[in-house]
């Protein structure tokens, strides 16, 4: 339904062009959820933009790819032909839900506004799918709440509306762009269940962007891991948690505090920080950080290949190859702890 | 916004003593007696003393100030040295005019500054904005009084469509009391379109790519209407505290345009009036002018609370 | 601040204007007070560039020489109202207890349009170059004291500033070597834009005829004479406003350039702006 092919979003800034996507190709299917994981500053937030073309132009521009949706190349499109597209086939929800209501309007005017741009309908008609939506998506006493301005909800709450307002024209696509790192745990949670039920209800195809490999675990089929604009790793769900095969998304999956896991529960980060993406490091982009890195890796930039059908990875070494060292950094770390104690 | 309304009102309270403070002493702090003033320096020691009893000279400047300050709260502003009738009624027979000056000019800087402003959001990646910057910068470098000579010259003389002196009252006839004030008003507005337009720009500018723009643009919500309802709507709110300045603009402004275009308003009377020393006059006039400018200025307070659901509602 | 194209223009016209006012009398070759009533309301010339006036003096020569008495009141007002408001401004925002007092009179200032305010103070003191300046400084420096109030309040709990109070310096000390440095740029810019505005501000005083005496030859008061030769002799009214025109726009743009420069993001955004336009070539297909 929606295919990206190499696409490259490069934005100008004062210090040089940021290559913020850098090549990225993937396909989602109807119904499909499709994670994108990786760290701030790894493109997949400007990744999510392109696709609905939300990037300001300038400094954002596309020097190369295509984004296929239904047949049509939407960074070839007009900008009146877009318009249908956005908020119609597909939709987006928003980082952070206390600025992206609008203050001075009603909660109800705003919702009603998404499906009168799409739908020549009386207003009471337009009321009363709002309501409805309002209901859909947890909100109580909705009749009421239709006449509440945004700082009169909580965050949880601002976020349901936000996603009432993308499912107001029953969308294809619903990109949800780290919908749930603004909020408590629990609201987060409460959230991330309700786009299930709401995917199940209309069958609607979920992009979700997420640094937090929890909340990709939890929603997605398919997961791409982002690294320095590009992808890293991609692979079913299974492929990328218990068949990792890219040192970063290993050192991504170790990061996350286990509760389950045998050894000690230590919260490791990865070490170093994002490159910088207006002069990227030669070779592949990981090797700076990368603790399995070799002199080859400064020269090579490995491209994403294929391990078996549905997984996809960008790294020199085999899979054999990154088990043994994976082996051989366990007992090292090992060691290291007994002589701490 | 009930105690909203309430602080301001009471915050207004000292502004309006300290008013009155300065407008006494602008008069009764001038150098020399202001009987001597008033009826000439050659005049008998007996006259003076007289008039210097029958103003309340001889008391002293506290006492004179509370007598004064009492006055004014029963409505009373003394009597015009001039023409001897209360300094109210000569005022109130003046202020239709100014008023109407006020109102023409208001409406013409907003129904310039708001469009211009939006169209020049709309293509901020042009070099229409620079251009923009410099115009507006020119604007308010310009004297009014000089422009509203340019605009005799032309309109008086080379292309004679407007008139260039002279005031038709509203009740007389609606046309020719517009007509009357084009001029003028595109004067008086001239200057404040580039300081209006230049905030609202600004304003814009640092909502355009606020994060509830883009809910709005990825609703599929056309950039037109992006920017002029939801960015234009936010953008008002800190444009309505230029307001007061502008109207303060437009009231300094009056003075000098009244006179020029003759038209019998407060300014003029006040020129007038410095110009003949009728005191109490000129007290009076710079009082109400005040005194009106403090109350706008609550007035576009209250707005911006108004404006503004998350005051509004608290 | 003055190495940037657009800030340095309207400086060297300020300079080359004052300057060229100063030393009129030497170069100017028609005396400016010189009268030849056969000359009177002459249009612009080869030897009057501007026209005369109705005495027959040299329009050209009146302007320049005007521009001494026109810009010595903007600058002794802004001096002036700078030096006062930056006290007040210091004192109402470094001491809590006296800023309330302070602000409510400065309040009570700003409640008259200021030109009303320097009208009415006129009409009291009379016309004169001092009583102006005295009238546009009491009008004006209200202004500065909120400027310089509200960058002090913004300043004052920065722990250098709060090290150097428990180290048991001087208040005056500290306000003068820790505070004043810091809200040098907004007192700088906003002397600035009051200079430009005491220059408007004179000569609509002078021009409604309850400004500087009527002797003293200043852009105002050379309008007020012109004003009723507007269609005879338009020259004599366009040449001195052209002058005000242009020297109050060189102190804007003086003004709004050494803002932006202060401002480190103002600067960051121009220069990406720059880039925009250049790239925007670049990828126009």
């Amino acid at each position: 339904m929606l295919e990206v092919k190499n696409l490259k979003a490069h934005i100008d800034t004062t210090d040089g062009v940021v290559r913020a996507v850098d090549g990225v190709s993937f396909t989602i299917k109807p119904g499909e959820t499709v994670g994108i994981v990786g760290e701030s500053g790894s493109g997949k937030s400007v990744l999510a933009h392109s696709i609905m073309q939300l990037n300001p132009k300038p400094p954002t521009f596309y020097p190369q790819g295509e984004i296929i949706f239904e047949g049509k190349d939407l960074l070839q499109l007009q900008d009146k032909e877009l318009r249908k597209i956005r908020g119609k086939e597909i939709a987006m929800i928003f980082q952070d839900p206390m600025s992206s209501l609008n203050p001075v309007f009603k909660i109800g005017d705003q919702l009603m506004e998404a499906i009168l741009t799409h739908h020549h309908l009386p207003k009471s008609k337009a009321k009363q799918r709002a309501i409805e939506l309002l209901t859909d998506v947890g909100i109580p006493d909705p009749e009421k709440r239709m006449n509440a301005y945004p700082h009169q909800f909580s965050g949880g709450m601002r976020q349901r509306v936000l996603i009432a307002i993308a499912l107001a024209c029953n969308p294809k696509i619903l990109i949800a762009d780290e919908p749930t790192t603004a909020l408590d745990v629990t609201i987060q949670a409460q959230i991330l269940e309700l786009m299930k039920n709401i995917q199940e209800k209309y069958g609607t195809a979920i992009i979700i962007i997420s640094h937090d490999l929890g909340v990709i675990a939890q929603m997605a089929e398919k997961v791409l891991v982002m690294y320095s604009g590009r992808i890293v790793e991609k692979g079913d769900v299974e492929d990328i948690f218990y068949r990792t095969s890219m040192p970063y998304t290993w050192s991504l999956l170790r990061s996350l505090p286990r509760i389950d896991s045998e050894s000690r529960n230590r919260l490791l980060n990865i070490e170093g920080h994002p490159p910088n993406l207006i002069h990227p490091p030669s070779g592949c982009n990981f090797h700076p950080r990368c603790p399995f890195a070799s002199e080859q890796c400064k020269m090579v930039d490995p491209e994403l290949t294929k391990r078996s059908p549905e997984h996809y990875v960008a790294c020199i070494l085999s899979e054999m190859e990154f088990k043994e060292a994976k082996k051989r950094m366990e007992n090292v770390e090992r060691e290291g702890d007994l002589n701490h104690v | 916004m009930l105690r909203y309304t309430l602080r301001r009102l009471l915050a207004i309270i000292p502004v309006l003593l300290i008013v009155s403070i300065i407008v006494f002493m602008i008069v009764h702090l001038t150098p020399g007696n202001p009987a001597y003033l008033i009826l000439g320096e050659d005049s008998s020691p007996e006259a003076i003393e007289q008039l210097e009893q029958q103003l309340g000279l001889d008391k002293p400047k506290v006492a004179q100030y509370f007598d004064w300050l009492g006055s004014i709260f029963t409505g009373d502003l003394g009597q015009s040295i001039y023409s001897e009738e209360p300094v109210t009624q000569i005022i109130s027979e003046r202020i239709g005019p100014t008023f109407s000056l006020m109102v023409i000019s208001m409406l013409l800087t907003l129904l310039v500054a708001i469009p211009t402003a939006i169209f020049i959001v709309w293509k901020r990646n042009t070099m229409l904005d620079p251009l923009f910057l410099s115009g507006s910068l020119l604007g308010t470098s310009i004297p009014e009084f000089w422009l509203a000579l340019l605009l005799v010259l032309v309109f008086g003389v080379t292309i004679p469509i407007f008139p260039v002196a002279g005031y038709i009252s509203i009740s007389e006839s609606l046309m020719d009391w517009l007509h009357h004030l084009i001029l003028p008003g595109i004067v008086l507005a001239a200057v404040e379109i580039g300081l209006i337009a230049r905030m609202l720009r600004d304003s814009m500018l640092e909502s355009v790519n606020q994060d509830y723009t883009k809910t709005a643009r990825g609703k599929g919500v056309k950039e037109s209407t992006v920017l002029m309802k939801h960015v234009f709507s936010n953008a008002l709110i800190p444009t309505t505290t230029v307001i007061g300045v502008t109207i303060a603009g437009l009231l300094g402004g009056t003075v000098i345009i009244e006179t020029i275009f003759t038209i019998p308003g407060v300014g003029q009377l006040l020129i007038d009036s410095i110009h003949r020393r009728d005191y109490p006059v000129i007290q009076g006039v710079v009082l109400v002018i005040a005194f009106v400018y403090v109350l706008i200025n609550l007035i576009v307070d209250l707005l911006y609370a108004f404006l503004d659901p998350r005051i509004r509602y608290d | 601040m003055l190495r940037r194209k657009r800030n340095l223009i309207p400086f060297i016209f300020l300079i080359l204007l004052l300057l060229a006012t100063l030393t009129a009398t030497w170069w100017l070759p028609v005396s400016p007070s010189f009268m030849d009533s056969s000359l009177r309301l002459m249009a612009p010339s080869a030897e009057y560039w501007f026209g005369t006036d109705h005495f027959g003096r040299d329009i050209f020569g009146q302007t320049i020489i005007a521009a001494r008495v026109s810009l010595l009141v903007g600058f002794t007002v802004a001096l002036l109202s700078t030096i006062l408001g930056t006290i007040t401004g210091l004192i109402a925002g470094y001491y809590k207890k006296l800023d309330s007092i302070i602000m409510r009179i400065i309040d009570g200032m700003l409640a008259f349009p200021s030109l009303l305010l320097a009208l009415a103070l006129v009409a009291a003191l009379g016309g004169s170059v001092t009583n102006i300046i005295i009238a546009l400084t009491f009008s004006f420096w209200p202004v500065m004291t909120r400027v310089v109030r509200s960058s002090v309040l913004q300043v004052k709990n920065i722990q250098y500033v709060e090290a150097a109070k428990t180290s048991g310096i001087k208040d005056p000390v500290i306000l003068s070597r820790y505070i004043l440095p810091n809200v040098l740029s907004p007192i700088i810019v906003q002397g600035t834009f009051i200079f430009a505005k005491s220059i408007l501000a004179e000569a609509a005083l002078s021009f409604l005829g309850v400004g500087v005496e009527p002797s003293i030859p200043t852009w105002g008061n050379m309008l007020q004479e012109a004003q009723i030769y507007i269609t005879m002799a338009p020259w004599f009214s366009i040449f001195p406003g052209i002058f005000i025109v242009i020297t109050v726009l060189a102190l804007n743009i003086l003004g709004d350039g050494l803002r932006d420069a202060f401002d480190p993001y103002a600067k960051g955004k121009k220069k990406a702006k720059k880039r925009m336009f250049k790239h925007k070539k670049q990828y126009a297909s």
